[in-house]
């Protein structure tokens, strides 16, 4: 593990003992708990050794096990020393919801939104917590809200859930 | 005997009102550029110097749609954008026509996924679909033909003075 690294995983590390770091071909993830994942980006941003001052991208990962089933990541990068982490901090299904990372990075608006339009994890304190990408009336028959990146969702869509403009009769 | 002999020995030539205006329509077809993704680029080129849709008049890409004849659907549709489309197809004024280019517009492509209509003859009335990905300036070419020869084949409409206008023939498949 490079020195770069060390650095990245000791200043982590100072905030709290429950961090995992794994690397994997070159690149470094690092595991936070709920609990400290604000405090941890906060301080990768803050500290003069680390200085994360870009948020690159927010994304979810369906692993489709119970309870555990949704891990956020967090793409960091550091214009200053250009080196990059993903922090990745587990959500559970039945409390889909984590703190929004607004007051860190502006930049997170945006990707927080996506993140919920195809997951369904809502960012508590987010100022504009709407869908992104697909209709807010997405759902299907019964009025249940869809999120298509997940792993249950089926490829094609469930017919009906987004309507066509009626074909003209010629 | 040609239209310029025809000219210059009798000074007039004789035609019915219906083929002088089909032959204005097909002749001035005006495009309207609906370039939604990557096939757009093409089109660019079909209009360009070395593809140049000039030559059959259908060099005025009309970013409005009320001043066009042709809507040339370029690239792909999702259900969000499938409203934007039809409502900028509705505004043309009759008579119309629409292209739809490359396989995304045509039957989806390559995206069979839950956002994108697979084919938006499912909400538009198609005259011809251009097959490649993204379809080569020609293929696009030989569409605006077939168009050109669709529209000398159906009375005009504009000029039809209470008579039967007779159908519009929409939806017939053509592969370039
Ligand atoms: S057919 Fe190919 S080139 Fe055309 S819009 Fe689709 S992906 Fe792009």
């Amino acid at each position: 593990m490079s020195t770069t690294f060390e650095t990245i995983i000791a200043v982590a590390k100072a905030v709290t003992p429950n961090v995992t770091p794994v690397e994997h071909h070159g690149d470094l993830t690092i595991h936070v708990d709920r609990d400290h994942f604000m405090d941890v980006l906060a301080e990768l941003r803050d500290n003069p050794r680390t200085k994360f001052n870009m948020l690159v991208d927010i994304t979810a990962v369906d692993k489709n096990t119970s309870p555990d089933r949704y891990d956020v990541v967090y793409f960091l990068l550091s214009l200053e020393f250009s080196h990059r982490v993903r922090i990745k901090v587990g959500v559970r299904d039945d409390r889909m919801e984590l703190p929004t990372v607004v007051e860190i990075w502006e930049s997170a608006n945006w990707y927080e939104r996506e993140t919920y339009d195809m997951y369904g994890i809502t960012f508590e304190g987010h100022p504009d917590m709407r869908r992104f990408y697909m209709p807010e009336d997405f759902m299907d028959a019964d009025g249940t809200q869809l999120y298509p990146l997940r792993k249950d969702f089926p490829l094609m869509g469930i017919p009906g859930s987004l309507p066509l403009p009626p074909k003209e009769e010629i | 005997m040609g239209l310029n002999e025809h000219l210059t020995r009798d000074g007039f030539v004789t035609t019915t009102l219906e083929s002088v205006v089909t032959w204005a329509q097909r002749n001035s077809l005006w495009p309207m550029p609906m370039g939604i993704s990557c096939c757009a680029i093409e089109m660019m080129a079909f209009g360009g110097p070395r593809a140049d849709s000039s030559r059959f008049g259908s060099e005025r890409f009309s970013f409005s749609p009320r001043q066009a004849d042709l809507m040339i659907v370029a690239g792909t549709v999702t259900y969000k954008m499938s409203w934007v489309v039809k409502k900028i197809w509705d505004q043309m004024p009759d008579p119309k026509w629409c292209i739809a280019m490359g396989v995304c517009t045509s039957s989806g492509g390559m995206f069979r996924s839950y956002p994108v209509v697979q084919g938006i003859d499912q909400f538009l009335p198609v005259d011809a679909y251009v097959a490649g990905c993204p379809p080569r300036p020609e293929a696009l070419m030989k569409a605006l033909m077939y168009i050109q020869e669709k529209v000398s084949a159906s009375k005009p409409t504009l000029a039809n003075f209470g008579k039967d206008t007779g159908t519009v023939n929409r939806g017939e498949i053509i592969t370039i």
